[in-house]
């Protein structure tokens, strides 16, 4: 099918779908309005199990499968990147260059660090309570930890991210969650039913499985998400192509944006 | 107006999908498909507004406020991670295309055909 | 604990599984990480079993985390298992074994450092394949769907040496991605208009408003991911290119259960979801889906008889099948369903024993084209070839192979609904089956005419990267073994007693809308039990001289496909040259075209994807 001829037939298509879906639209219930069953039967278990973040008491209590069966594509993606990004026949490692970097960057770098750290882990733990949670906690710690790539260079964050072990570690976290679940079949209760103590409402301790799983989920988010950064960082500075040299239009590390001449 | 919402997000979906349809490269394809799916965040989330809501998490308000509808934004969460992998998974293999094949658009993909 | 308890566990026991292997797969040695990645598949295998045993032809419904409705109001997630969603996910857990068991000697070496990669990978694709099957839950079964896409596409562009599994996984990932964002903003609607997420609950409360342009497009959209996954004819051109290129052992996979778990889906969703009152009228369903399914197969089967690359001719096989599998659903009852249901699982036995049968030519050749291999395979026509020319007549249909009885009960049912769809039946599977004794005669005894093909519009199938380092080396025993035992398993399919009556409980089951809701644990839905009372007149379970004669007639008309492209060529007089003249005209005129469209570019399928929606959409509000 010629360029053109796909266009037009698109856009046939797409006009179709754009009058049904406007159609539709007219049948759904007004913007804002006040009427969420599924919702309010939601706020009220969040309550009944003494957690203060309802999308967390969703995520990992209530509706905890949804987020179990999301981990494992998480963990599949891992999995799956790694072998893609695999290295092949023809490629071996390469050396990546150290890099200069202006004083005021490293200081900003070294001072930011603990403190996006300490953001991250604060944001897991205080999933249940305030908004956040194993996923966004997790992804704050795995970025902070590429401030050392910002302002330092790749050596440096390869120093301080030693990828086999968070491989394991996102396995492991994955695999938690997946026993966190027999612990309710052990109890005599259903499959991730939420059997622990509950505590007190608003507290750190309090929604039992919740923040159990939800730590689970910060160290899975936080070690995939190195460990996916590392196979594309690896792609681009750590490996060259047999014939040796670096490939001709692919950046060695930071040519182009870095901050001050190598 | 009480449509306009989920029409953006209508729009939204079309859009994504007329970039896929005429990508001329990978990498924008698989950012087409991004916004494709960010149609569903909007659509979700204008679905579980709620007029004078507030974030359905008490830590901070009394627990008898009005608040949004939660199962949506739990769900646009879910979406988010699922998005979020797939493209990495995506961006993936079209590195290693890249390599094998030193092109990225998809219109001079010819290993496949008939 | 109870046996309802199993359900969560059928999903929880691979994930296990796959963690284990991910986080200590690199320090086992190749034959530890064989026999544990076997052990944990043959593992979930009689879990289901037992499951599928303990259930003994009821449903069982599981609330996840406990989260049981009071008076038909929930928060939780429910996984509901009925004989046919627990036959799929067993199905899959049995190919599943079945892969890991061939791919023993099948990667001689696994990614450099990347041990365990592999079987960590199947298995979390068995979980969605189970999880996705087993669900109760619309949003839940996005979920799974969407597990068990993203490792299909890694697994599709394994081999990252060769440029064309890679073109293939893309292609596969960022249409089957897209199809899946369609069938949430269709949930998003359903969840909008029922605040409902559950299957049967947003069923129930459908009922509340009439049909309106809203759940036609809801039940588009959703159907739309499903359709793709199961490459209904527009939404099929992933499919051959993704397949052609995957690894021999997710073929098997690809083919022999995730392709017909889409067809499974969509007859979930429709009756569960769709089919009461204030849902999609039967009859538009009943008319849409069977035509499609009738296009489905007969281009599927028209492509598949071009092919020169084996396992791309494979593919469009499967197309032709999945055709036949969407009007056994399409009649909407009972006997259609149980047909399908036997179809399904012959014909994924004979489907993943030809797949794996081609990897033996890969391994050995270092090509799977059928013309480059004509009559270099004869030192394995007693082993290798038999099975294939086997499963060649499996897929015709020849009796007694388990498809042969699962195509004779559907045809009895769609016979009883159209007097002219069992043709469809015997010409497709006639047409594919005879591609595949062609390809078979050709490889392995070298008969009839060399063959030539002029047109380049189309995939060879030599130049194949060679999935093993080791030529010259005997075929490895699993190899034989695996494929021996999947065609046993069709065969057992089609004489075990009592397996149709079984499926033909469970098809009426599946088409019980109030023996689903009531097993969610909600009140009896409003308006007439339409379907379980409708096929229940016209049961058989088992063999009929009827369905024999068809049988043998695909397996007659199969065979004489294949000596016509064998030696017609040779044939000399007047008639023929005319016939002959007048075939290459049609194909000419008729079926290059067709080919042509099928470029494998990427926005060529997100074209006809949209297509295929803005073609569901008028045709469902044409008819509601």
């Amino acid at each position: 099918m010629s360029r053109t001829a796909r266009v037009r037939l698109f856009l046939c298509a797409a006009a179709v779908i754009a009058v049904a879906y406007t159609l539709a639209c007219t049948g759904l219930p007004h913007f804002g309005a006040a009427v969420h069953p599924y919702g309010a039967r939601a706020v009220g278990a969040t309550l009944k199990q003494r957690t203060a973040n309802t999308i967390s008491s969703i995520n990992f209590d209530q509706r905890a499968f949804d987020t179990l069966g999301e981990e494992s594509i998480l963990l599949g993606s891992v999995l799956g990147v790694s072998a893609l990004l695999r290295r092949t026949g023809s490629e071996r490692e390469a050396r990546p260059r150290p890099v200069r970097v202006l004083p005021s960057t490293s200081l900003f770098g070294v001072l930011l660090l603990p403190v996006a750290l300490l953001t991250g882990v604060y944001i897991v733990a205080h999933g249940q309570l305030s908004p956040g949670g194993g996923f966004q906690g997790g992804v704050i710690l795995a970025t902070a930890l590429h401030l050392a790539y910002v302002a330092a260079d790749y050596r440096v964050l390869r120093r301080i991210r030693p990828r086999e072990l968070l491989d394991t570690l996102d396995a492991v976290a994955a695999g938690a969650f997946t026993c966190l679940g027999v612990a309710g079949l052990v109890a005599g209760a259903a499959y991730l039913q939420n059997v622990l103590p509950l505590g007190t409402f608003n507290t750190l301790s309090s929604g039992g499985l919740v923040p159990v799983i939800n730590a689970a989920v910060g160290i899975e988010v936080g070690s995939g998400v190195i460990v996916l950064l590392a196979y594309f960082l690896d792609q681009t500075i750590g490996t060259e192509s047999g014939d040796g040299g670096t490939e001709p239009n692919r950046p060695t590390d930071r040519d182009e944006d870095s901050p001050c001449p190598t | 107006m009480h449509v306009l919402p989920y029409l953006v997000s209508g729009w939204i979906l079309l859009v994504g999908m007329y970039g896929l349809a005429t990508s001329r490269n990978l990498i924008h394809a698989v950012g087409c498909l991004a916004v494709a799916q960010s149609s569903t965040y909007v659509l979700l989330l204008s679905i579980g507004f709620r007029r004078g809501g507030t974030a359905p998490v008490f830590s901070d308000v009394p627990t008898g406020s009005v608040v949004v509808d939660p199962v949506v934004q739990a769900l646009a969460l879910t979406d988010v991670v699922v998005g979020a992998t797939v493209t990495a998974l995506l961006l993936s293999l079209v590195i290693q295309l890249h390599k094998r094949h030193s092109t990225i658009d998809p219109d001079q993909l010819n290993g496949l055909r008939g | 604990m109870n046996a309802s308890d199993l359900l969560p566990l059928a999903v929880a026991v691979p994930l296990l599984g796959a963690a284990v292997f991910a986080a200590v797969g690199r320090l086992l040695p190749r034959l530890a990480s064989d026999i544990l990645a076997t052990a944990w598949a043959l593992a979930d295998l009689v879990l289901l079993a037992v499951l599928w045993h303990r259930a003994n032809g009821r449903t069982l419904t599981n609330w996840v985390g406990g989260w049981r409705p009071h008076d038909g109001e929930g928060v939780g997630v429910v996984l509901v298992g009925d004989p046919i969603g627990v036959g799929m996910a067993l199905l899959a857990a049995a190919l599943i074994l079945a892969v890991t068991v061939y791919a023993w000697r099948y990667f001689a070496e696994p990614p450099s450092g990347h041990p365990g990669t592999f079987p960590a990978l199947i298995l979390l694709f068995e979980a969605g394949m189970c999880g996705f099957a087993l669900t109760g839950d619309l949003f839940n079964a996005f979920v799974f769907f969407e597990l068990m896409g993203a490792v299909a596409y890694a697994l599709t562009g394994y081999h990252v040496e060769d440029p064309r599994p890679l073109q293939g996984a893309l292609t596969f990932g960022i249409v089957n991605s897209l199809a899946a964002y369609c069938s949430l903003t269709g949930i998003g609607l359903l969840y909008a208009r029922t605040g409902e997420l559950g299957m049967a609950q947003i069923g129930l409360h459908l009922a509340d408003h009439r049909t309106d342009a809203l759940v036609v497009a809801a039940f588009v959209l959703v159907l739309t991911g499903l359709l793709v996954k199961a490459a209904m004819v527009p939404f099929h051109f992933w499919l051959p290119d993704a397949h052609a290129v995957a690894p021999t052992p997710v073929c098997m996979l690809l083919s022999g259960v995730m392709v017909e778990l889409g067809v499974y889906g969509a007859a979930r969703v429709y009756w569960t979801v769709f089919s009461g009152p204030g849902g999609i009228p039967a009859a538009a369903v009943h008319e849409v889906l069977v035509t499609a399914g009738v296009v489905t197969a007969l281009l599927g089967a028209v492509m598949c008889w071009q092919q020169r690359h084996v396992k791309r001719m494979l593919a469009f096989s499967t197309i032709s099948h999945i055709g036949l599998f969407l009007i056994g659903v399409a009649l909407l009852n009972a006997p259609g369903v149980a047909g399908t249901a036997l179809y399904v699982a012959g014909h994924a036995g004979a489907k993943a024993a030809l797949f794996a049968l081609t990897g033996v030519l890969l391994d050995q050749y270092g090509s799977v084209d059928e013309h480059t291999l004509f009559g270099r395979a004869v030192r394995l026509r007693w082993s290798v070839g038999l099975m294939f020319g086997l499963g060649g007549l499996a897929l015709a249909g020849v009796p007694p192979f388990g498809t042969g009885l699962g195509k004779a009960l559907t045809e009895r049912a769609a016979g009883a609904d159209l007097a002219w769809l069992p043709a469809v039946f015997v010409l497709t599977s006639a047409l594919t089956a005879g591609a595949v004794l062609r390809t078979a005669a050709r490889i392995f005894t070298g008969a009839g005419a060399t063959p030539h093909d002029g047109s380049d519009a189309q995939t060879r199938g030599d130049h194949e990267e060679p999935e093993v380092r080791e030529p010259g080396r005997p075929v490895p025993l699993p190899m034989l073994v695996v494929p021996g035992l999947l065609l046993a398993a069709c065969l057992a399919v089609g004489l075990l007693p009592g397996l149709g009556a079984e499926l033909a409980r469970a098809g009426r089951l599946f088409t019980d809308r109030a023996a689903y809701t009531a097993a969610a644990g909600l009140p009896a839905p409003a308006g007439p039990a339409v379907s379980a009372t409708a096929g229940a007149a016209a049961t058989g379970t088992g063999w009929t001289t009827e369905g024999v004669l068809l049988g043998a007639l695909s397996g007659v008309l199969a065979a004489a496909f294949a000596a016509t492209a064998l030696w017609g060529p040779n044939l000399t007089g007047t008639t023929v040259r005319r016939l002959g003249g007048l075939a290459a005209a049609g194909s000419r005129r008729l079926v290059l075209p067709l080919r042509r469209l099928h470029s494998g570019r990427l926005g060529d399928n997100v074209a006809w994807l949209a297509t295929g929606i803005a073609g569901l959409l008028a045709a469902f509000t044409a008819l509601k």
